[in-house]
């Protein structure tokens, strides 16, 4: 209608045109049976009320938005991060294709990932079939140098045994007995993403040393094993490198996807690139210890650690934040005897004066967050060493102990002792929080955009602005490639808080004459 | 006559695809149309009215074509004794994939292709023995099998059975139309078996529809892949089964069943002298400490 070819305009401005106006508001009262805008308002208002929250906490069967993925998809990242591994999954296509899609709004970067299509008849006689084909093709096709084998919910349902199938298509000759093939059984409907990653990594780890133990000891190659867990920051795959190599630690990376997620534009593809090698997972039960980046999510790589490689697996948190990586260098020091280079004191340093220049506009402020438990943890710790308040601490997936765990840590801060923390909770419980007990800032992933685009309808006074640090991020570019964890990521995460609290003090105080008299070219 | 369907459960072992097809053949020589669909992966039910050693399944058939949307329905739809139309649902393998799915798969397809639509007054669900999933309950999910037969002998575990098989229809007959219409007796020569098996249908709050007593003439027919009506029309076992058609085809009495506990299950069994009562005392015993 009013689009000119050499004007093309999206749909905002384009629908803000009279004529695009009256069409919609045409549609809307002849064939939309909408309430009036009063009901819609009073409905809206209900939902932010003290009265609905206690209606929508005793929920018992529906979840809206969960914040949190399924086990596929972590077990797909787990195996991106394997040198020349092609993440295999077992069940239907449909699942694949979101777990594709979802890394590409994510990392905007192809991702190299198939399925062995199991249709009707597939789901009646049992996948082994399209494994057998599957494997052979995927191999024949894509020349992947390991096959990591995971399952969608279809073949859990079902009772599809990978160890047999994937047994009977060597046996039979469709990849080479020798050829290798980890997998782990991964269903949707237990636990979440986490749980995924951490299946599939012990699945990798239990493929290529199970068997292999008699000729392992504990601390003959002199490394440490490292274990990130479902990471999406490429900066702190990077950051712990730089760390480790300045402290002149010899180490073995599992599972390290910076370079498949983050390949350059130059006239060049590549379905694999970089990655840990299957020697190095060969020779991890030789390190001293496996330290795991994110323990509350590596529950069963824990376990593997502990009774197979016979290692410490030596507690610790996910090293974000300020204690919690001079906690973790510590501890990498004691175990490996190497001291503390200067340049991390340094950087340290910085980070501390860094904190102490921002804490005048962080002190006191209130924050709601939600993600993964790790990462809620180690943000609300953070928080804590700002001195902001972390009043709202939301994890799906997260258990009891956890729970407990976080409680302790706030209780431990005079600025915890508001705070609250919630699990097996989903977004819509989250957005009752943000109307009846108002932070400054929410802190999560792209979805909680919708959050604050209610509390704005509300009004200006009730809006709660989001700041991205999370997965996944859709509608920002670029973030994945940032650091969270180290010094390094304290450093970008307080610039992201302290700048985003600046900037919003900026929009409240732009008004000429009304509220500019605070509009101040020094913060 | 509007198309009516009937499902038939019971225990496994009991009788329920020679009853069936014995039946459905008195039915079709009484002049009705009639198709059976078999429910089972064993895909034992038409092997009578086809004379054949197992018909090829909708399964095995979608599977050899590539998927169920590439099959036609005369590719699955077989045509045996007095014009009976046969269809088997298959199944995969014992110990992989899942047999339920394929009944809810291969009932779709017939639904789809329009297998209901042809001229037909009853269609016969054949299904396996133990309900154990959804898939095995879809022939009596909404708008498939309204009545319910459930084959039974004087045996304890088939009445267990019946009686589990009647909690599951209550599930089903609160929300949509399915009903109990009788339990069918197919003899095994125990002791004042038909009353039991009337006693059991009074406190169901059904009927027993017909006592198909023992007869040899079935296992000889059954060797020749025949039903009895086919293979010797004049034997008195003919009669019964022709008898049981007879009923059903007048049958209306359909009800919600009350299936027993436990408790009164045992009693009745009890009272017929097929279960002993128990010594509460001995429970838990070991020989070592009863010496």
């Amino acid at each position: 209608m009013s689009q000119q070819v050499d004007d093309i305009q999206p749909s905002y401005p384009l629908f803000r045109e009279q004529e695009y106006k009256d069409n919609l508001t045409n549609k809307r009262e002849m064939y939309e049976e909408r309430h009036p805008q009063e009901k819609i308002d009073e409905v809206f208002n209900w939902t932010t009320t003290q009265e609905y929250q206690e209606l929508n906490f005793n929920r018992e069967a529906l979840t809206v938005n969960p914040a949190k993925a399924c086990q596929p998809l972590g077990a797909v990242l787990c195996s991106l991060g394997f040198e020349k591994t092609l993440p295999y999954v077992h069940g239907s296509q449909g699942c694949v294709a979101y777990f594709r899609t979802y890394f590409n709004r994510h990392f905007k970067e192809p991702i190299a990932c198939v399925s062995d299509s199991m249709t009707e008849d597939a789901a009646v006689f049992g996948g082994q079939k399209n494994m057998f084909d599957g494997l052979e093709n995927a191999k024949a096709m894509y020349k992947p140098e390991m096959i990591a084998v995971s399952t969608t919910c279809m073949a859990e349902v079902i009772g599809d045994d990978l160890n047999a199938f994937i047994g009977n298509a060597k046996k039979a000759g469709h990849v080479p007995e020798e050829y290798p093939t980890p997998f782990a059984h991964t269903p949707s409907f237990v636990g979440s993403h986490t749980t995924g990653w951490d299946n599939m990594f012990e699945g990798i780890a239990r493929y290529f040393t199970l068997n292999h133990m008699e000729d392992k000891e504990v601390g003959s190659n002199g490394k440490i094993n490292i274990v990130p867990g479902f990471e999406t920051y490429l900066g702190n795959y990077r950051v712990m490198h730089r760390m480790l190599k300045e402290m002149g630690v010899s180490y073995s990376f599992l599972c390290d996807p910076t370079e498949v997620l983050d390949t350059p534009a130059d006239g060049q593809f590549r379905m694999y690139a970089g990655g840990t090698t299957i020697d190095e997972v060969k020779d991890a039960p030789n390190a001293t210890d496996t330290l795991l980046l994110q323990p509350w999510q590596l529950v069963k790589t824990k376990k593997f650690v502990k009774n197979t490689w016979k290692q410490p697996a030596t507690d610790m948190n996910i090293p974000m934040g300020l204690e919690w990586t001079d906690e973790f260098l510590m501890k990498v020091s004691e175990l490996t005897g190497q001291p503390i280079p200067e340049s991390l004191e340094v950087e340290r340093g910085r980070l501390v004066d860094m904190i102490t220049d921002s804490h005048a506009w962080l002190h006191g402020k209130k924050f709601g967050l939600y993600g993964d438990a790790d990462f809620v943890m180690g943000m609300s710790k953070f928080l804590l060493e700002l001195g902001a308040e972390p009043i709202h601490v939301l994890c799906n997936h997260a258990n009891k102990r956890w729970k407990k765990a976080m409680e302790k840590i706030l209780a431990d801060s005079p600025y915890g002792a508001n705070s609250e923390v919630h699990i097996g909770k989903d977004l819509w419980h989250f957005r009752s929080l943000m109307f009846t007990n108002k932070p400054d800032f929410m802190i999560g992933n792209s979805y909680g955009k919708f959050i604050q685009r209610d509390t704005l309808y509300k009004g200006k006074e009730h809006e709660v602005p989001l700041i991205r640090i999370g997965f996944p991020i859709f509608d920002r570019h670029h973030m994945h490639r940032d650091t969270t964890l180290g010094y390094e990521g304290a450093m970008y995460m307080l610039r992201m808080l302290v700048n985003s609290v600046l900037e919003r003090l900026d929009d409240d105080t732009r008004g000429m004459g009304t509220t500019d008299y605070n509009y101040d070219l020094i913060r | 006559m509007t198309l009516r369907q009937c499902a038939i459960y019971g225990k496994g072992g009991i009788g329920k695809s020679t009853t069936t097809q014995n039946l459905v053949a008195g039915l079709a020589e009484a002049g009705k149309k009639v198709m059976i669909v078999g429910c089972d992966p064993k895909a034992d039910s038409t092997r009578l009215i086809l004379h054949s050693k197992a018909q090829e399944t909708i399964m095995h058939l979608a599977a050899e074509a590539g998927s169920v949307e590439d099959l036609e329905l005369e590719d699955v739809l077989k045509t045996g004794y007095a014009e009976i139309k046969c269809v088997e649902s298959g199944g995969p393998e014992p110990g992989v994939g899942c047999a339920g799915r394929g009944v809810i798969t291969a009932i779709n397809f017939l639904e789809e292709e329009g297998a209901y639509e042809e001229d037909l007054d009853f269609v016969f669900y054949d299904v396996l023995g133990d309900v154990v999933c959804g898939g095995f309950a879809m022939p009596i999910r909404e708008n498939k099998a309204q009545e319910i037969y459930i084959v039974v002998s004087g045996e304890m575990m088939a009445m267990y059975a019946a009686n589990n098989i009647s909690k599951g229809i209550v599930k089903y007959a609160t929300s949509g139309g399915v009903r109990l219409a009788g339990l069918i007796c197919n003899s095994r020569n125990t002791d004042r078996e038909d009353e039991l098996i009337e006693a059991l249908a009074a406190k169901l709050g059904t009927q027993m529809i017909h006592f198909v007593p023992r007869d040899n003439v079935v296992q000889r027919a059954e060797i020749r892949r025949m039903t009895c009506i086919e293979y010797d029309p004049s034997a008195k076992q003919s009669d019964e089964y022709r008898a049981l058609a007879n009923k059903i085809i007048e049958n209306t009495n359909l009800v919600i069943p009350e299936p027993l506990t436990m408790d009164e299950l045992e009693e009745l069994l009890m009272e017929f002298g097929i279960m002993d009562e128990e010594d509460e005392s001995i429970v838990g015993q070991t020989a070592s400490e009863e010496a």
